[in-house]
């Protein structure tokens, strides 16, 4: 009976791993908490891409409402995948949402992108040197950033953005940031 | 035309698997003998069928056919023509197709050249290589579709990922798969002969050369591997305990092991139960190694693309292969009888002393590699295990292992004698220390391991000559030394050379890790900057035009002591498809160690550019080990006792022939 015990023991460790696995699969490993959670938007200050009469993009203009940041260029196809997403966003809900236009090395591309596929934005920063993305700390394109109404970061989300991810996290938080007064560094 | 022709084929090939899986296995139990023959044909139909789906894929990437999404996604008319054939295995669903092929061709090879076999152990193991193939093909089929269409078809494609436009890791994932999927043959073979409840030196012989082949392009596939992370990566680094890699060290560790165990279940008809379970767990490894990359759970500088559906699918797909395996093993490994005493001073007690070495130091990197998924799943921070943790855990573990790998070999079987093969090492120990303590008064500023590991190295080293040695009896006057090198088998070659490999490889190693040294820092041109005794002098950058990149390229002039060595040119090349850059290193390879050099972002604007100059010690003795390590595989593989050694069935039952002939 003893010696049955050790012939099983193989399966027993497997199925503990083989439980970790399930549970890592819900987990998400890139959701990296990110450096700049709770602290405030660098300061930056974009040019307006072409085509855009208003007065670029800076910090700024994050100080009065929930807002979300985005990043995006032409030459990324996940931003490809990711935009008619936006584009229901900006139209079926109020938060106001922001774009860096990153990396561009045509300043005509990004212009000529969003009047194909649709300009789901607010504001809209120029940024062909990484600037402000180093400020941000964006490791890649798209990423999305839900800024408070005081400038302070409190959700980045790396890769294209989708329903699920709308409902899940950005809604519910958006809803929590907007009632009350949540002092920095909480959530 | 081509992608449809390619996907009818690929579920062609599925129908088929479902045939090979079922048949086959039952008629072994009852005795049926048509379906039983069953067995070959599937196989080689069914290895037929995906040949023509992969080449489908390859066609579909030579003539760049933008109307498959796969195609769109990982090539580009201006790539040159072997990265777009690489490009069918450098993505997801690629390799997955490349998976399936490997599989299907080792099903085929026992098909063609397992005559040998008892006919209703062939028809089991070919059963089992199908349910395998089943669990892929499903998970191609259902969920990652490389002929998928797209349209309207783009003009063109996104490239490959320039960083695996390279020719090292063109033949990386080809070689590594040959090493993941031959486990799955001592896989089949494992769980063959648990349905059987049998395991005999027949059966040991009939799965240690399958083992042996898979151990031989899986060490070639992480070397390539690692070779390229060394010059590519531009970090002058080898190996870093990335998860990816760790996937393919841990199944290396393992087979290591199971090489091993085998020798001992043939010889001494013991460790039966140990080998059938080490069997499993080595191809269970490969299999996690599989889902680690592709399901999302672990960050890792190389993952595929990932998506949390597939990585449903791969976890159920290794809970069904592990866990129904090791049920069976918990059912039926206790009925498995070992007739071999055993002795620990012996010849098979140091190689069960290896296989604890092994075991151990794979469940180390497997624990260190999910302890991050550990630690996240209950809740805790996010963390990473990085070198440290598993430097100062393995290499602990690899001392004793290597000081008895010198010991083992001059053991006898069944009862060794340890003073008298000490004693035949006493001045290999010598030696040994002496090197020790010449590195030690040489350079006394790396760390301690290092050192100790070069000492390791020449007692591995000499050891085995001096193994080598006794069995010609080199030293005994009149021995005729010279026909015993040339009656010694191919087998007891690979040996000496699989642990020749081994210390030369550590010796690489241990420099490497211990005493590279690096200089960070912005040079003009004119500049020169002196290390290790090498005065490095930057001339400047100019621009290069490739095929689908420009570059940067970064010139030094090397001298030492006034002499001229070598000229060094680094790039940085820029692909304006993928906007992406990598650097390609500038090496110059001496057995002493190499000169590495890497030019990062211009500074300023006098011409100046941030550069990182190395000089990593030892280097190549890696590199060199490691071919060594493969060849004595290679050498040992083509032994005569695989060739024609294995006994013939008789016509009627084979279990009490074979074990008669096994005892011979």
């Amino acid at each position: 009976m003893k010696q049955r015990a050790i012939f099983i023991l193989p399966l027993i460790v497997f199925c503990i791993i083989g439980f970790y696995l399930a549970k890592g699969l819900t987990l998400d490993p890139k959701k990296m908490p990110s450096m700049l959670d709770g602290k405030p938007v660098p300061t930056f200050s974009l040019p307006p891409i072409k085509g855009r009469d208003n007065n670029g993009f800076s910090q700024n203009h994050l100080l009065d409402k929930v807002a979300l940041v985005n990043i995006f260029g032409s030459w990324c196809v996940a931003c490809r995948i990711e935009h008619p997403f936006l584009m229901q966003l900006s139209e079926l809900s109020n938060t106001p949402i922001h774009g860096i236009n990153w990396r561009e090395e045509n300043p005509d591309s990004g212009p000529e992108w969003l009047k194909r596929h649709g300009d789901p934005y607010e504001f809209v920063g120029d940024d062909p040197r990484s600037k402000a993305a180093i400020a941000f700390g964006v490791t890649g394109a798209p990423e999305t950033f839900l800024v408070d109404q005081e400038g302070i970061i409190r959700y980045k989300h790396v890769g294209p953005l989708d329903l699920q991810t709308w409902r899940g996290i950005l809604w519910p938080l958006i809803q929590k940031l907007s009632h009350k007064n949540i002092p920095r560094g909480t959530l | 035309m081509t992608a449809e022709l390619g996907l009818f084929a690929l579920t062609l090939a599925f129908a088929v698997a479902l045939v090979q899986s079922t048949f086959p296995i039952i008629g072994a139990t009852k005795n049926y003998i048509s379906w039983i023959t069953l067995a070959g044909p599937t196989a080689i139909t069914q290895f037929v069928l995906v040949a023509l789906a992969f080449g489908c894929l390859t066609k579909l990437y030579i003539t760049s056919d933008f109307s498959v999404l796969n195609v769109v996604q990982n090539s580009n008319t201006s790539m040159p023509l072997l990265y777009k054939v690489s490009g069918v295995w450098g993505n997801h669903e690629g390799s997955l197709l490349l998976w399936v092929l490997i599989l299907a061709l080792y099903g085929a090879a026992v098909a063609l050249f397992g005559q040998n076999l008892p006919p209703a152990l062939r028809a089991r193991v070919l059963s089992v290589q199908a349910m395998i193939a089943i669990g892929f093909y499903l998970f191609i089929l259902l969920t990652s579709n490389p002929f998928e269409r797209v349209f309207p078809p783009p003009p063109d494609g996104r490239e490959l990922n320039p960083l695996l436009q390279d020719p090292g890791l063109a033949f990386h994932p080809p070689m590594l798969y040959m090493g993941y999927v031959g486990f799955s043959m001592a896989f089949s073979f494992a769980i063959a002969a648990l349905v059987e409840g049998r395991v005999d030196a027949a059966w040991a012989r009939w799965v240690r050369p399958w083992t042996l082949a898979a151990w031989c392009f899986l060490t070639g596939g992480i070397v390539l591997g690692s070779w390229w992370a060394y010059y590519e990566l531009g970090w002058g680094g080898w190996w870093f305990w990335d998860p990816v890699e760790n996937a393919s060290f841990m199944p290396w560790l393992a087979g290591t092991a199971l090489l091993h165990s085998c020798t001992v279940v043939e010889k001494r008809d013991a460790l039966k139960s140990w080998t059938i379970l080490l069997a499993i767990i080595t191809f269970s490894l490969s299999l996690l190694g599989t889902f680690l990359v592709r399901s999302g759970v672990l960050t890792s500088v190389h993952a595929f693309a990932t998506d949390p559906e597939r990585g449903v699918f791969i976890l159920a797909l290794l809970i069904v292969v592990i866990g129904g395996s090791l049920s069976l093993f918990a059912w039926r490994g206790p009925q498995l009888k070992t007739t071999g005493l055993f002795q620990p001073i012996s010849r098979e007690g140091a190689l069960l002393f290896n296989n604890l070495c092994m075991t151990t130091a794979t469940a180390t990197v497997l624990l260190g590699t999910l302890y991050p998924l550990f630690v996240d799943a209950v809740g805790g921070d996010k963390v990473s295990v990085g070198p440290p943790f598993f430097n100062s855990v393995f290499i602990p573990l690899m001392i004793p292992m290597i000081f008895a790998m010198a010991i083992g070999p001059l053991l006898n079987w069944k009862r060794g004698d340890l003073f008298g093969a000490l004693g035949r090492l006493k001045l290999v120990g010598i030696s040994s220390l002496i090197v020790t303590g010449a590195t030690w008064a040489w350079h006394n500023d790396g760390p301690v391991f290092a050192t100790l590991a070069l000492g390791l190295s020449a007692w591995l080293g000499l050891g085995t000559l001096v193994e080598l040695a006794g069995r010609i009896k080199l030293f005994v006057p009149g021995a005729g030394s010279w026909a015993r090198v040339c009656r010694l088998t191919r087998a007891s070659w690979g040996m000496t050379l699989g642990h020749m490999g081994l210390a030369i490889s550590i010796a690489g190693m241990a420099g490497a890790g211990g005493w590279t040294q690096e200089s960070i820092q912005t040079m003009k041109p004119g500049d020169t900057i002196k290390l290790s005794g090498y005065d490095f002098t930057f001339k400047g950058v100019h621009q290069r035009k490739g095929a689908n990149f420009t570059s940067a390229v970064g010139t030094f002039v090397v001298h030492k002591n006034g002499i001229y060595v070598t000229n060094l040119s680094a790039e940085k090349r820029n692909y304006p498809v993928g906007k992406m850059q990598t650097t390609e290193a500038a090496i110059h390879t001496t057995l002493g160690g190499d000169l590495y050099a890497v030019i990062g972002d211009h500074d300023g604007n006098d011409g100046a550019y941030v550069t990182r100059l190395y000089f990593n010690p030892l280097v190549v003795w890696m590199w060199i080990g490691a071919i060594v390590m493969v060849l004595g595989g290679v050498l040992s593989l083509s032994d005569r006792r695989y060739r024609i050694g294995a006994p013939r069935q008789s016509r009627h039952g084979h279990a009490k022939e074979l074990e008669a002939k096994s005892m011979i």
